[in-house]
């Protein structure tokens, strides 16, 4: 990243305005004058970000869909940190395991941070571990569709006792998000450095889930009879028990995070058109499930916040 | 990183404007506390812009949404024509375990599948549906980089080309306009992900996001390029006669 350069094409665009705006005369700025003394190198970024912060406050002018977008996947983020911060606790994780996840936790922290930069003030709250029950009973309203993940006393707090079952829902909250954010991207066009960053949280995303994935077959070398494959096959979509809806307004009677979203822009990943293209009928392919394969598909906001309703400790308070 | 921070929406200005001449401005901020304390680490680079184009024998991507998608079609026919070499060549029919001759598989038809769904969708403007790769810097035996090789391995450069393509998709996400051909980027960028996660898998465990391609230390994010940046990657894994140019999209 080279500073100047992203200055001087700011200057470029607003006619110079941002050296005002960098002027240390200013009472927004004074206080960040020196204060690359104190910041490392690791911190850098999310520094310069806060810098732009302070210059810009762009906060009050984001619009709303924008806002509204990324808190989205602000919560999102938060349910699968405390998913994976849970599990990394609960020592029940192998060394090749705990391993990934780790470092899985390491990027959703990071995300959530930038997604908070960007945000502001608009920024949601930070829900907590107490916040989400990923037993799915929604705090012992409900019977629990994976009691291993958290316990039946208190589901909002509990350890994990299963390690198939979290890497089982582990994939799904991944994959979730990852249709989340493809389905947000059209939202976030209009803002091009936003949705570049969304589309490099995008991709981080499908990474963690095709590691999951790999997990979940026993290692990446385990015998090709193991499932899931790294990406989306199209058997997935029928084997993955629905869930309620929640009363979201919008979302499909059940959701689920292979199934089709609200509406026919938003199909199930087991799809094989394409822009009104058949991907599978085509010569010098092999196999019959790659054309589903080879896209990944969008979800729209109001199913993205009906799957995880399942999984908040009070899905009032939750995806809204 | 240079993302997510250039076109914030601004608020008012409220200071009075006219303190600093506009020509000093620009020094003095270089030399200001935090424009030394930040900028010194880049002072060595300068502005950038105004690169020259190359010149004769490129083919261009052309320009708007088309030329996106023919810069994706362009990647998506050199992943194919790898994948295709990678499954007849022997270190595919002879030392691969089953479970990367199922992966190579797999990649092949993806591959070849969004080549054929960009070759088909484009209906006008298309670039030529024959670009020519040159994959002389690749040893189609070798599983990885031999020691002392100046030629990758088949992971090696099946990295190469997954980490690229997520890359150039998540880069050129910026200059598409119909919200209809972004979300099919986006459907194609993840599958490109969990490509390159498994290649990477294959290599050196849990490397799958590691900081070469995803900012780690910082925002957690990708680390998207610019088709200009791309293509001086991917125009060396083609002839003469092939390179790409995409000067509409700087």
């Amino acid at each position: 990243m080279d500073l100047l350069q992203i200055i001087d094409d700011i200057a470029k665009a607003d006619g110079g305005e941002v050296y005002d705006r960098f002027n240390p005369r200013r009472a927004a700025f004074r206080n960040l004058v020196g204060f690359g003394k104190k910041v490392s190198a690791a911190a850098l970024p999310l520094a310069v970000s806060t810098l732009f912060t302070k210059a810009y406050g762009q906060t009050s002018t984001l619009p709303q869909v924008v806002i509204d977008t990324l808190n989205l996947a602000l919560q999102l983020e938060y349910l699968e940190k405390y998913y994976y911060q849970t599990a990394l606790a609960s020592n029940i994780l192998n060394t090749e395991q705990s391993g990934a996840i780790t470092i899985i936790l390491n990027d959703e922290n990071l995300h959530i941070s930038t997604l908070r930069s960007v945000l502001g003030t608009a920024a949601i709250a930070d829900p907590t571990r107490a916040g989400y029950d990923y037993t799915g009973s929604q705090n012992r309203t409900r019977t629990a569709l994976f009691p291993t993940l958290g316990g039946t006393t208190a589901p909002n707090a509990g350890n994990f006792t299963s390690v198939s079952d979290f890497l089982m829902v582990g994939q799904q909250f991944v994959d979730t998000g990852v249709r989340a954010y493809k389905g947000g991207a059209a939202n976030l066009i209009s803002q091009k450095d936003i949705l570049e960053a969304a589309l490099n949280i995008h991709s981080v995303e499908a990474r963690h889930s095709s590691r999951i994935r790999s997990l979940r077959r026993g290692g990446i070398q385990s015998p090709t009879s193991a499932t899931p494959k790294s990406w989306i096959t199209p058997d997935e979509t029928p084997a993955t028990p629905p869930l309620p809806n929640n009363n979201v307004s919008g979302a499909p009677s059940t959701v689920g995070p292979y199934n089709a979203g609200a509406s026919a822009a938003y199909p199930a990943e087991s799809n094989t058109t394409q822009a009104g293209l058949s991907v599978q009928a085509i010569t010098g392919v092999t196999s019959s499930t790659a054309g589903a394969e080879a896209f990944d598909e969008p979800l729209d906001a109001a199913t993205v916040k009906a799957i995880a309703k399942n999984f908040a400790a009070n899905p009032a308070a939750l995806f809204n | 990183m240079s993302s997510h921070l250039s076109s914030l929406p601004k608020v008012p200005e409220t200071d009075a404007p006219g303190l600093l001449a506009p020509v000093p401005r620009r020094s003095f901020l270089r030399y200001s506390g935090a424009g030394l304390a930040l900028g010194g680490l880049y002072l060595a680079g300068c502005s950038k812009d105004d690169t020259n184009s190359p010149s004769g024998g490129f083919i261009d991507v052309g320009s708007g949404d088309t030329g996106i998608l023919n810069y994706a079609y362009a990647l998506e026919q050199l992943e194919a024509a790898f994948y295709t070499q990678v499954v007849a060549n022997s270190y595919y029919t002879g030392t691969a375990s089953a479970a990367e001759k199922a992966i190579f598989s797999d990649l092949k038809d993806h591959e070849i599948i969004h080549r054929e769904f960009f070759k088909q969708a484009i209906t006008t403007g298309r670039i030529t549906d024959a670009l020519v790769p040159d994959f002389s810097g690749i040893d189609f035996m070798q599983r990885t980089t031999a020691s002392g090789s100046t030629k990758l391995g088949v992971l090696n450069a099946a990295m190469a080309f997954e980490d690229l393509g997520v890359a150039a998709y998540n880069g050129a996400g910026r200059f598409i306009t119909s919200a209809d051909y972004l979300t099919l980027a986006g459907k194609i960028v993840s599958v490109e992900a969990r490509h390159a996660a498994v290649i990477r898998e294959l290599i050196t465990t849990n490397t799958f996001v590691a900081n070469d391609v995803v900012d780690t230390m910082g925002t957690g994010e990708e680390r998207s390029k610019r088709p200009q940046v791309v293509l001086a990657t991917a125009n060396n894994f083609l002839a003469a006669g092939s390179k790409l140019s995409a000067n509409s999209f700087a």
